[in-house]
């Protein structure tokens, strides 16, 4: 960029100018920071306002824009200066500020006794009242000013501290330099079934090329097995024919999808945009350049070998619902018994088979309540004499799929009855026996069925073939434990076997996945969140589901793979920080190969030598910084946020001598705890006055340099205000809350060598809709460290 | 090509199809007929099943549509016209009046002086605002709006108000004009009107609320700041009853399953058994509980809590008792035999969803099953359904339709927009 020049705007409206003394702000630009562009501007999100800003870029050159006003959150439009040309530093002194902090001069000491709840009308109005009583020796110099009420010592500090941090962050920060790479408009899309046809047609369909491999000789997957199919089109009453050939059809004929059966990818090395798939199939071997990838391998049915507490593998007569499938497909919708091959005529069949079972399955596989349903169809359309007996815990049939089980239920050859099982037994002509309790009829049932069909769920094939069971498996990925000793301590990770996307990727070879083995998403919001920038997992690999809802769930993939590829070819971030052109540059010269980065990230980005050297590969990067803060040497920086900039934010702080003035440092989460102090501050709810807000993208980005430094300059303490972590974690990273919880563990042994509480530097975990908790859990961190008297570095 | 699409609905999927097809490089232009986006979801108090409030997925959607120079939107807007053909789409958009312009920097002083009362329906009309108000506190756009319904003729008061000039009471509808090349409907639900199940009691016995009504009673931003209390009395509760299939699955009402009832009302509980987890106490009456897939395992999480009871039978009957104002429930105990009696608190209706665009007089040629949800596959090329308008469903599969929408409107505008800033294949480096 140019050479810098800042400007500093300071708006004196909403409660600003009557809070605050703006010249003292405005001196502080001036005189500490030698800045010549300094204004006040009444109502300065005007078009007005805002042409003051643009008459000084245009007229004075100024590239750095601070504006001390309201939280970007409002008006966030007027002030959209081009991001590419110029800094714009928003110092939130409305909402973090002045309408959470007392207006006026007060002679009781604020906030820390002040009540967590003081209703905002009658603080303002007792500031008021009291505010002549004590007028500050600064305004009591200066005539003009004589009619106003002093400001709050506490308050107008605090604006000041943030007008200081803010002029720095500025001051270290340069327009981010995209990377712009070229990129291959194709999709690799892994599996050829219900969800992989579908993510192959709509990408060709949206001008992409797709290569689709596919593991076996056929192409279908699943659907194409079926007998009938379940209803897809409304009035979702009926079953269907197959029509995946259809499809299939359509997939071969597409003049920009190619085809690879029987095929096996050898490995995907690179980066999105620019993958290279090499792929085995028909015994010669390819690499191709790919974009991104779907991976739709779908799913297994669970061991039934596993179930002879249900018959499987015991008596003759008791058979799958996949097994009865094939018997359907293959025999034209006849059901026979495996003991005698004779029609079945009395059907009965058992839902949850080895699921909703902490022994097998935990999870509901959602399908197989209409599996049943639709096989019952086949036992009494093949013979209108015989009968299935559907035996439930729940009938599961949401949404319009209801009306399926209502076409069910008004079937006679069909009855339903939830229950629970007592026994299974075999008679001697082969009949099983199912004794069933709990049934809606109120007492116990007998029934006695020619055969007894296992509703058994689906595991997803990220799970290797005799994988160990859902429940027990190795965090995020199948493989062993393993310890590296390093420079810096032991690192303890899974070293994941290979299953399928054969990834050269330093974290291992395949997509992480949540519970049970499934590469899911873990956000209600963002279904296709992956933990692997340009690989998306869709259909029943990633949760169990019906073909319908497989194809469906292939489209919005095939918008992920494709999107990812076009945000990078213009070296944009995908989500969450969707369009983010900075990416994190690190300095090599100081790299000590302690890894630290390259296990940290939650997105598995960084690749490293056999050294231990870190590689970035940028369009694989989320930009949350997590690198950043688990960097010990500090060497990896963005070009406008990095290790320098937030700690020359902290000594930016002006620590008072005074024992009643303690100066905390909040590390703030810019997507949850930000907005939560805007919505306190819009409530008009009081906070402690001590607390200096710096705003990280994620507290994963925490170094703990910053916190070593900040203490020995005096500041009291540290309050980490990040998202959830472990389990329900609501990290927008994934991780980095996580690791910055993990980091301070660590931090403990900083705070002994310094002779300080490890309670100083604390994390807490705050959900945005949790504004209303934020003053007790400020003033309670501030009390814990009033509690451990003042910190003895400071003065020094 | 029009190099556009125009969503009609700023709820999630709307949204997301919004976001989804603008980072992959169309343009998009949401129309919101409410005064904000984010639609029924920021209504919610917690998601489930991570119990995790909503209005963080939104806060990030907005960022990216702030930061996305090709998405536009208009609140208080309706579409009133639809010609043309895939590709090349006309659209009229009207724009009414909120009375407020984008001067208004939400200092809330207006507020301190209206006399105006409204019922506020962010809240189900549990509580109040004055006729000048902000939708609510993570409302997008931040901006006020007046309800001019709620003003006193000739008042001025908020004008005299506001020192920036951003109340502007004759302001005007407008039309605008879009040419966009497909129309993607996510229109959403409404909650269905539980005043139409005449056997529950709705709108007859006081403490008889709703599900969504009690999302916001839980909310630290709703009408009682969180606390669970009885609309009658404001009385703590302590007892509450959930009535699932609430009008769904029932052939007089809704003939088919709102999908997240069940989740709904699991969930629920948990809002009742935090707020006082000393001595409450929750039953669901229950047909079936459905918590497909990994739901499975917050349904066992809800059950391990021994003061929620879940019993099989549908509910007959909900009386008030006009001495206490409590609620006696009737319910055909299915598992465990005869009638069954019991008395409540509170007594929340699971009630269903029903499609918005039902009734709606959407101008355009779609087709709708029986229920008035429309189809996947639509007979007019360029006009696509998605989330809740095509199918009841939860958050999660609406995002993933509104997300399959977008790559639905790319097709129909033949391919992504060659546009300056993409670079092409050039050898790279």
């Amino acid at each position: 960029m140019a050479d810098p020049k800042l400007g500093v705007y300071i708006c004196s409206d909403c409660g600003i100018g009557e809070a605050l003394d703006t010249e003292k702000l405005e001196n502080i630009a001036k005189n500490q920071y030698r800045i010549e562009v300094v204004k006040t501007v009444p109502f300065l999100c005007s078009q007005e306002g805002a042409q003051v800003i643009r008459d000084d870029i245009n007229n004075e050159g100024v590239n750095k824009i601070v504006i001390a006003a309201c939280s970007p959150r409002v008006n966030s439009d007027t002030f959209d200066f081009d991001p590419a040309q110029y800094i714009t530093e928003r110092v939130n002194v409305r909402e973090h500020i002045v309408w959470s902090q007392l207006p006026a001069a007060v002679e009781e000491e604020p906030a820390q006794e002040a009540g967590t709840e003081a209703p905002a009308e009658a603080s303002g109005d007792e500031a008021a009242a009291a505010a002549p009583a004590e007028a500050a020796p600064e305004t009591a110099e200066e005539p003009a000013e004589a009619a106003k009420p002093a400001v709050n010592e506490n308050t107008q500090e605090m604006a000041e501290d943030h007008l200081r941090m803010g002029i720095v962050r500025a001051q270290k920060s340069e327009p981010p330099e995209p990377v712009i790479e070229a990129v291959e408009r194709t999709v690799l899309v892994i599996g050829g079934g219900a969800a992989g046809l579908t993510s192959a047609l709509e990408s060709a369909k949206a001008g992409y090329k797709a290569i689709l491999a596919e593991k076996e000789a056929v192409l279908g997957g699943w659907a194409g097995k079926m007998y009938k199919i379940l209803p897809d089109k409304p009035p979702f009453e009926d079953v269907k024919t197959p029509d995946i050939d259809e499809k299939i059809a359509a997939v071969q004929s597409h003049e920009n999808i190619t085809v690879l059966m029987e095929a096996h990818i050898d490995s995907i090395a690179g980066t999105p945009g620019q993958y290279d798939a090499t792929i085995s199939h028909n015994g010669s071997t390819e690499t191709h350049r790919v974009g991104s990838v779907v991976m739709a391998i779908g799913w297994k049915p669970y061991d039934a070998g596993k179930l002879e507490h249900l018959g499987y593998g015991k008596f003759k007569n008791v058979v799958t619902n996949v097994e009865v499938e094939e018997m359907a497909a293959a025999n034209n919708g006849t059901i026979s018994k495996p003991s005698d091959g004779q029609q079945a005529k009395r059907v009965a069949f058992l839902q949850c088979a080895g699921q909703r079972d902490p022994e097998h399955l935990p999870y509901c596989s959602s399908v197989c309540c209409m599996t049943s349903l639709k096989q019952a169809l086949y036992v009494t359309e093949s013979d209108p004499d015989a009968s299935a007996f559907i035996v439930y815990k729940d009938m599961r049939t949401p949404g319009l799929y209801e009306n399926f089980y209502k076409a069910a239920q008004n079937n006679p050859g069909v009855m339903l009855t939830k229950g629970e099982i007592v026994s299974i037994t075999e008679d001697a002509t082969g009949n099983i026996i199912l004794e069933i309790d709990n049934t809606i009829l109120g007492e116990k049932v007998r029934i006695e069925a020619d055969m007894l069909v296992l509703a058994t769920g689906m595991v997803t094939n990220m799970l290797p073939e005799g994988a160990e069971k859902v429940t027990d498996l190795t965090p995020e990925y199948v493989g062993q434990w393993k310890e590296t000793e390093t420079q810096d301590g032991i690192i303890k990770e899974v070293i994941a076997d290979p299953v399928v996307l054969n990834l050269a990727y330093r974290q291992g070879p395949e997509l992480p996945y949540l519970k049970y083995g499934f590469p899911d998403s873990h956000f209600v919001c963002f279904p296709y969140e992956t933990r692997r920038t340009g690989i998306y997992a869709a259909g029943a690999v990633r949760a169990p589901m019906t073909a319908m809802q497989s194809a469906n769930d292939g489209v919005g993939a095939a918008l992920k793979a494709i999107q990812c590829v076009e945000l990078t070819s213009r070296g944009q971030s995908v989500h969450p920080r969707s369009g983010d052109e900075s990416f994190p540059e690190i300095n090599f010269t100081n790299c000590t190969q302690c890894r630290r980065c390259t296990v940290e990230c939650p997105f598995g980005v960084l690749d490293e030598d056999e050294k231990g050297t870190p590689k970035t590969n940028t369009s694989r990067c989320r930009r949350c910084g997590t690198c950043m803060g688990a960097c010990p040497q500090r060497i990896i920086s963005f070009k406008n946020y990095s290790v320098d900039m937030i700690a020359s934010q902290m000594k930016a702080i002006k620590v008072p001598e005074e024992d009643s003035k303690p100066r905390i440092v909040a590390l703030i989460c810019e997507n949850d705890a930000y907005p939560a102090l805007d919505i306190a501050g819009l409530n008009k709810i009081q906070t402690n006055p001590f607390y200096r807000f710096i705003t990280m993208r994620c507290l994963g980005g925490t170094n703990l340099v910053w916190i070593a430094d900040a203490l020995s300059a005096g500041i009291e303490g540290f309050l980490l205000i990040g998202c959830r972590y472990d389990d329900d974690y609501q990290c927008h990273f994934v991780k980095g809350s996580k690791a910055a919880s993990e980091r301070l563990g660590k931090v403990q042994e900083t705070l002994s060598r310094l002779m300080l509480e490890a309670e100083r530097v604390t994390q807490v975990q705050l959900a945005m809709n949790e504004w209303d908790q934020l003053p007790k859990i400020m003033n309670d961190f501030a009390e814990q460290l009033k509690g451990f008297g003042p910190n003895p570095f400071k003065g020094f | 090509m029009a190099d556009k699409v125009l969503i009609v609905g700023g709820g999630i999927s709307g949204i997301t199809a919004a976001v989804e097809a603008a980072e992959a490089g169309l343009e998009a232009v949401i129309i919101e007929k409410n005064t904000y986006l984010g639609g029924r979801v920021a209504q919610l108090h917690k998601y489930f099943p991570k119990l995790c409030p909503p209005y963080c997925g939104l806060e990030i959607n907005f960022k990216r549509i702030k930061q996305n120079p090709k998405i536009s939107f208009h609140t208080l807007s309706e579409v009133k016209s639809i010609s043309g053909s895939e590709g090349n789409y006309q659209v009229t958009v009207q724009v009414n009046p909120g009375y407020v312009n984008e001067k208004c920097t939400c200092c809330n002083d207006c507020v301190a002086e209206c006399p105006g009362e409204r019922a506020n329906d962010f809240n189900y009309g549990m509580d109040t605002t004055a006729a000048i108000y902000l939708p609510h506190e993570m409302s997008f756009p931040m901006r006020y709006v007046l309800d001019k319904n709620a003003c006193g003729s000739g008042c001025t008061k908020c004008v005299d108000a506001c020192k920036y000039g951003a109340i502007d009471l004759d302001m005007q509808a407008r039309t605008v004009e879009f040419n966009v090349s497909s129309v993607v409907f996510a229109t959403g639900w409404n909650p269905y009107d539980a005043s139409k199940i005449d056997n529950l009691g709705f709108g007859v016995a006081k403490n008889v609320i709703t599900n969504v009504m009690m999302e916001r009673l839980a909310a630290p931003n709703g009408p009682t700041r969180g606390k669970i209390v009885r609309p009658s009395d404001g009385k703590e509760v302590k007892n509450i009853a959930f009535a699932q299939c609430a009008g769904s699955r029932d052939e007089n009402n809704l003939d088919y399953c709102s999908s997240v009832c069940c989740m709904a009302s699991l969930k629920q509980a948990t809002y009742l058994r935090d707020c006082y987890p000393e001595d409450s106490k929750a039953t669901i009456f229950y047909i079936d509980l459905r918590a497909a897939g990994k739901y499975e395992d917050f349904l066992m999480l809800v059950k391990a809590d021994e003061n929620v009871t879940m019993t099989k039978g549908k509910v007959a009957k909900i009386e008030e008792d006009p001495a206490t104002g409590d609620v006696t429930v009737t319910v055909e105990d299915i598992l465990g035999g005869g009638k069954v009696e019991a008395t409540f608190d509170m007594v929340v209706l699971a009630a269903g969803m029903e499609s918005a665009a039902k009734g709606a007089n959407l101008p355009a040629d779609l087709v709708y099953e029986a229920n008035g949800f429309m189809d996947s596959k639509q007979k007019v090329a360029g006009l696509h359904a998605c989330g809740v308008a095509r199918w009841p469903d939860d958050v999660a599969t609406s995002v993933q339709d509104g997300t399959g929408a977008a790559l639905k409107s790319i097709q129909s505008n033949g391919g992504i927009p060659k546009t300056a800033d993409a670079v092409e294949m050039s050898g790279g480096n």
